[in-house]
C-alpha cells in the first residue's frame, strides 16, 4: 500500500452510467494502487458531498419531531424555552433544537464505535504490526470491507490500511460534533443530512473494528455453521469460579480467556457475558456463555452469580461497581473511556493487585493491560469464589413480605418505571403472602433500578422481583449462535437474484438493544415469524441473544430450528454491535457482487440502487442507545427503512412518508427518463410501532420495493395481505397503492384484491428501472 | 387527583395542560368542536374498569358521540370483532404527522382537525406525540381522556383511579346520550 496526497478535478467525464461533470475529488491519502475497480465519485466524503442524497431521501420521507424537551440548555444564554415556535437566544428553534439533539446522539454513537475500533486496531497493531493481513472469510469473502469501499474507497488488506480509514472517520466525527455548538448549522434539514453522515462514518468505524477482530483473533469467518453457544445463567457450573464481562470491547476478555488457557484452567472455569461482550466473547472462545442482554446486568451481579465483574467499554450501568461491592465481587476495570474512579493498578505485578482485591482492601481496580486483566482476573476468581459462594443480595421471600408491609401506596415506583409496571398492586399483594403479581414483572421489568430510586421507604423492588422470579432465571438454558461475521460472496450470488426480484420476500434484521416494552419474546416471535415466511432474519447484539430466548414446541430454540446461511428461511447472528455493518454489507455485496455496480467511493449509486431494490428493513424493538441511533442512520442515508419499539419514540424525531400524497412517490425509469409513480414503496424510513402485530405487518409493507418484478410483488403482497388480516382482521385498504398490473395480484387473493381495486379507482401503471438519481438516466428524454 | 405528570419526569416548561376537572368539561369542548378526532391506542384492550375493557368504554362513547375514531397499531382488528367500524386506522406516528400538517384534510377529506382527542397510547409515546402536536401544530387543540396527567395536552385529567376512569368515560357517553 502507498499513500500520497491526491486532488482530481475532472471537467467532464462519460462513465457507463452517464456523464459526471465538474468532479473535483481532494483526498488526503489514496491508498492502495493495486485494486483495479476505478474510484467512483464521492471518495472519503465531507460533511456536504452526499448532501444532495441526503436531501433527496428527507423530501421524501420528511421528519415528524416529537420533541421529549421543550428546553434547550446547551449555553449560558440558556436555559430557553422552545416552546411552540419560540426561539432561543441564539436563534434556534425547537426543530433545529430537534435534529441538534438526533446529530448529537448520532455523533456520540459514530465516536463510540470509531473509539472502540480504534483502540482495538491500535492494540492489533500494536502486537502484531501494521502489515498483518486481513481475513474475513478466505477466498469465500472477496469483499472484504464493502461499507469501507463503498464509503472511503479505500479496499483495506491489513491492519495499517484500517488505521488509514480510521483517521478519516475520526475527522468527520470531529467536524460534525463541532456543528452542534451554539451558533453553527441553522437548518434541521442540514443538522439531519449531517446526522446521515455520522451514519455513514459510524458503518465504517464498525465495519473496521469487527474486520480487525475477525482477523486477528480467529473469530469465526462468515460462517453459516458458526458454533451453537450456551446462553442463560442456568447453564454456568456455578461450583466454578465466575468471570463475569460486562460491556463492547472483547480485548480485555482475550487476556482473560488466554491466560485460563494457558494456566490449563478453561475447562475448571466459566467466563460469562452480558451485552455485546459476550457475543464477541464466544466468537473467540465457544465455552464462553452468554448469559444475557444489557438489561440484565443487575439482574446477574445482584444474584450474587459472578466471583469477579471485568467491565470494559459502552452500556455498562454506572452503577455496577457499586452493586458488585454489595456481593463482595471485586471489579477489574478494564477501559480508558470507563476507568470508574478506581486507582490505575497497570504498572503493579499481578499478584500485588489480587491480593488487594482478595482482601477487600480495595473493592475495583482499574488495569489497561488486557494480559495483566487475564491474569488477575483469574487469580481473583479463583480465590474469591470458595470464599463468597453463598453471597447474595437478594433477600427471603418471608423478608419480602415483612419489607412489603412498609408500602406507602405512594405509587411512585410505577410512576418511575419506564414499562409502567403495576408495582404498588405487586407489593401490596406480597405483603399478604401471594407473590405473583411480582412474578408476573419478572418478565417485563428492564431492570433499571429506577423504581428502587424513587421509593420514599427505600424497598428493593427490583430484588424482589429477581427472587420471586429466580426459579425462571435459573431455569435459562438456550442457544445463541455465534457471530457469523460477514456473509459469503457466493451465498450474495445464489440469492442476490432472488432479492432484487422479489421472489425472497426480503430481509429483515432485528438488531439493537433490550429496551423492549414487553421482555424479549416478541423478537423470538417476529424472527420465527419471518424465517417461516423464508424471508432471510439476521440479528446481532442483544436482539441476537433475545431470539434465541425462548423455544418452539419441540424444545428448540430458533438457532437450531432454522439454519444460519444467508439464504430464504435462515436466521443469522452476525455477532455483536460493531458486526451490523455485515448487514448494510450484504446488502451492498447485492449491488455489487449481484448487479456488477461499482462499489468503490460510489456511495450515492449503490444507495440508490439498496433503496429501490433490496427489500430490507430493520426493527431495533428495544433500542435505547445512542450508538443504537447511529447505527440506523447508517441504514437510513442507504436508503434502508428501520423501525423501533415503542421507547425508540424517544429519540424524537421519526422520517415518515405521506402513502396520501402520490406525488412524494415518483421515480425515474432509468430506461426511459420518465417519471414513474411507484407507489409508497417503502413507505416510511423511520418509523415507531407499537405493538409486536403491527411490527410484523410493518416489516411485509416495508420490504416492498419499486423493482420487484410482478412475481416478486405477488409473493410480498401475499405476506404483507396475510398478516395484515391476520393482525388486523381485514383486507389492507391500501393495496391498490402497491398493485401495478394484474400479474402482482397474488393469484389466491385475487377476487377480495379486484374489489378493492375496483372500489379505489385504481389503473395500472408500468414497472421501471427504478432511480431517484437523474444522472443514472441512460436515454434522456428530448 | 393530580395534575403532577404521571411518569414523573415528563415535565413541560411553560406550556401545560389545563384540567379537565369534570367530565362535563371534555363534554363542552368536543361538542364546539367542528372535527373532532378519537385517537386510540394498543392499551384499549389492556387496560379494564369494572369487569369490562377500555375499548368497550370508548365503543360506547364514539357511538354516542358520534366522534370519528381512528385506530392506531392492530387496534382496528380489536374494534372490528366488536362490531364496531372505526373511521381509519394507521399507525400513531402517521396519525400524528398528519395532524401537524394544516393541508390534511381529514380521514374523510372534508377538512383539518380541529380537535385531537387520545387515549389508550403508551403513555410515553402518546406523552411524545402530544409534545409534537403542541410544538408543530399550533392552531389544534388536544385533549386526552386517559386517566393519567398528560403536560403536553391542551387539556388532560389529572392523574385519577380506574374508578374515576369508568365514571368519566360513563359520565361523558351519557352527556352525549342526551342523559343529564
Ligand atoms: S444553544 Fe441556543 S437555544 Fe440552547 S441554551 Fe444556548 S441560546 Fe438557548
Ligand atoms: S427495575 Fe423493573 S420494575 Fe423497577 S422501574 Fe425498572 S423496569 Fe420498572
Ligand atoms: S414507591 Fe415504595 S412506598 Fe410507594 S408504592 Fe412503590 S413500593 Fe410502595
Amino acid at each position: 500500500m502507498t499513500s500520497k496526497n491526491v486532488r482530481v478535478k475532472i471537467g467532464e467525464m462519460k462513465t457507463s452510467t452517464g456523464l459526471v461533470k465538474n468532479l473535483d475529488i481532494s483526498i488526503g491519502k489514496l491508498v492502495d494502487d493495486s485494486w483495479e475497480e476505478p474510484m467512483g465519485p464521492t471518495p472519503m466524503p465531507s460533511l456536504t458531498t452526499l448532501r444532495n442524497w441526503d436531501l433527496t431521501l428527507l423530501n421524501k420521507y420528511k421528519p415528524f419531531y416529537l420533541p421529549d424537551c421543550d428546553l434547550c440548555c446547551l449555553c449560558t444564554y440558556g436555559k430557553c424555552d422552545l416552546t411552540a415556535g419560540k426561539r432561543g437566544a441564539c436563534g434556534l428553534n425547537i426543530a433545529d433544537q430537534s435534529s441538534r439533539i438526533v446529530l448529537i446522539a448520532c455523533c456520540i454513537g459514530a465516536a463510540t464505535h470509531n473509539g472502540h475500533a480504534r483502540h482495538v486496531v491500535d492494540h492489533l497493531i500494536e502486537k502484531y504490526g501494521r502489515r498483518y493481513p486481513l481475513d474475513v472469510g478466505g477466498l469465500n469473502v472477496k469483499v472484504e470491507a464493502p461499507v469501507t469501499r463503498l464509503v472511503t474507497g479505500i479496499r483495506p488488506q491489513t491492519l495499517g490500511d484500517l488505521d488509514e480509514v480510521l483517521t478519516y472517520c475520526e475527522s468527520q466525527i470531529t467536524h460534525l460534533l463541532s456543528v452542534a455548538h451554539t451558533g453553527q448549522e441553522a437548518n434541521n434539514i442540514d443538522f439531519e443530512s449531517k446526522a446521515f453522515h455520522a451514519g455513514r462514518v459510524d458503518q465504517v468505524g464498525m465495519e473496521v473494528a469487527d474486520i480487525a477482530q475477525i482477523s486477528v483473533f480467529d473469530f469465526p469467518k462468515a460462517d453459516p455453521e458458526a458454533p451453537l453457544i450456551k446462553m442463560g445463567i442456568g447453564t454456568v457450573d456455578q461450583t466454578k469460579p465466575v468471570i463475569m464481562c460486562i460491556g463492547h470491547n472483547v480485548v480485555p476478555s482475550v487476556g482473560i480467556i488466554d491466560y485460563m488457557k494457558e494456566q490449563k484452567l478453561d475447562d475448571k472455569m466459566e467466563v460469562v457475558g452480558l451485552c455485546c461482550t459476550a457475543i464477541d466473547n464466544t466468537r473467540y472462545f465457544d465455552r464462553a456463555k452468554i448469559v444475557g442482554p444489557i438489561s440484565w446486568e443487575l439482574r446477574f451481579i445482584r444474584g450474587g452469580f459472578a466471583d469477579v465483574v471485568v467491565l470494559d467499554e459502552q452500556c455498562v450501568r454506572t452503577d455496577c461497581s457499586l452493586e458488585a461491592e454489595r456481593v463482595k465481587a471485586p471489579v477489574i476495570a478494564a477501559s480508558e473511556k470507563n476507568c470508574i474512579g478506581y486507582k490505575d493498578r497497570t504498572n503493579d505485578p499481578a499478584d500485588e493487585i489480587v491480593a488487594d482485591l482478595v482482601s477487600g482492601k480495595v473493592p475495583g481496580v482499574l488495569i489497561l493491560d488486557p494480559e495483566k486483566v487475564g491474569e488477575v482476573a483469574v487469580k481473583v476468581a479463583q480465590k474469591v469464589a470458595p470464599m463468597r459462594k453463598k453471597m447474595k443480595s437478594l433477600p427471603t421471600l418471608e423478608e419480602i413480605r415483612e419489607l412489603a408491609k412498609k408500602c406507602r401506596h405512594c405509587n411512585m415506583c410505577q410512576r418511575s418505571c419506564p414499562q409502567d409496571l403495576k408495582i404498588p398492586e405487586a407489593i401490596t399483594a406480597a405483603a399478604e403472602g401471594d407473590y405473583s403479581k411480582l412474578a408476573d414483572l419478572y418478565e417485563e421489568c428492564i431492570g433499571c433500578g429506577r423504581c428502587e430510586e424513587a421509593c420514599p421507604v427505600k424497598l428493593e423492588i427490583h430484588s424482589y422481583i429477581l427472587k420471586v422470579g429466580e426459579k425462571k432465571m435459573l431455569s435459562e438454558t438456550n442457544y445463541c449462535r455465534s457471530g457469523r461475521g460477514a456473509v459469503q460472496d457466493v451465498e450474495i450470488r445464489s440469492v442476490g437474484g432472488p432479492i432484487v426480484l422479489g421472489e425472497i420476500p426480503g430481509i429483515v434484521a432485528l438488531v439493537g438493544c433490550a429496551n423492549y416494552p414487553h421482555g424479549g419474546k416478541d423478537v423470538y416471535d417476529i424472527c420465527r415469524e419471518f424465517a417461516l415466511r423464508r424471508f432471510i432474519v439476521m440479528t446481532s447484539g442483544c436482539s441476537a441473544m433475545s431470539a434465541g430466548s425462548y423455544k418452539n414446541e419441540e424444545g428448540k430454540t430458533l438457532y437450531e430450528e432454522f439454519p444460519g446461511g444467508f439464504e430464504a428461511g435462515g436466521v443469522i447472528n452476525v455477532g455483536s454491535c460493531v458486526s451490523n455493518p455485515h448487514i448494510a454489507g450484504a446488502a451492498i455485496k447485492v449491488a455489487n457482487i449481484f448487479a456488477k455496480r461499482s462499489l468503490r467511493g460510489n456511495y450515492e449509486e449503490i444507495a440508490d440502487y439498496i433503496h429501490n431494490r433490496v427489500g430490507a428493513v430493520g426493527l431495533a424493538w428495544g433500542a435505547y442507545s445512542q450508538k443504537a441511533a447511529s447505527i440506523a442512520s447508517g441504514f437510513w442515508s442507504l436508503g434502508v427503512p428501520v423501525l423501533v419499539g415503542p421507547h425508540g419514540s424517544k429519540y424524537r424525531r421519526m422520517l415518515l412518508g405521506r402513502a396520501d400524497k402520490p406525488e412524494n412517490w415518483e421515480v425515474y425509469d432509468a430506461r426511459t427518463g420518465n417519471k414513474v409513480n411507484v407507489g409508497p414503496a417503502p413507505e416510511h424510513l423511520f418509523q415507531t410501532v407499537e405493538t409486536p402485530q403491527e411490527a410484523m405487518v410493518a416489516i411485509a409493507k416495508l420490504c416492498l420495493r419499486p423493482n420487484d418484478t410482478w412475481k416478486g410483488r405477488s409473493i410480498k403482497l401475499s405476506h404483507y395481505i396475510d398478516l395484515h388480516k391476520r393482525h388486523y382482521g381485514i383486507m389492507p385498504p391500501d393495496i391498490h397503492r402497491f398493485v401495478r398490473t394484474m400479474a402482482d395480484v397474488p393469484m389466491t387473493m385475487k377476487d377480495e384484491v379486484t374489489k378493492i381495486l375496483k372500489e379505489k379507482g385504481w389503473k395500472e401503471t408500468v414497472i421501471p428501472d427504478p432511480t431517484l438519481l437523474p444522472r443514472m438516466i441512460r436515454k434522456k428524454k428530448e | 387527583m393530580s395534575c403532577e405528570p404521571w411518569q414523573c419526569a415528563e415535565v413541560a416548561a411553560t406550556k401545560k395542560a389545563n384540567p379537565i376537572t369534570k367530565p362535563e368539561v371534555a363534554v363542552a369542548m368536543i361538542k364546539r368542536a367542528a372535527r373532532p378526532l378519537l385517537v386510540v391506542g394498543s392499551n384499549a384492550t389492556e387496560r379494564s374498569m369494572e369487569g369490562r375493557s377500555l375499548i368497550d368504554f370508548l365503543i360506547d362513547f364514539a357511538k354516542a358521540s358520534k366522534v370519528q375514531v381512528v385506530a392506531t397499531a392492530h387496534m382496528v382488528g380489536e374494534f372490528l370483532k366488536r362490531g364496531y367500524t372505526p373511521a381509519g386506522f394507521m399507525s400513531a406516528m402517521d396519525i400524528g404527522n398528519r395532524l401537524v400538517d394544516p393541508s390534511w384534510d381529514g380521514l374523510d377529506g372534508k377538512g383539518h382537525p380541529d380537535l385531537a382527542i387520545f387515549v389508550g397510547l403508551p403513555y410515553y409515546m402518546e406523552a411524545l406525540i402530544l409534545s409534537g402536536l403542541k410544538h408543530f401544530a399550533p392552531d389544534l387543540r388536544t385533549i386526552t381522556i386517559d386517566n393519567l396527567y398528560h403536560p403536553h395536552a391542551s387539556w388532560s385529567y389529572p392523574n385519577g383511579s380506574l374508578d374515576d376512569w369508568a365514571n368519566n368515560l360513563k359520565v361523558m357517553t351519557s352527556r352525549f346520550e342526551g342523559g343529564q
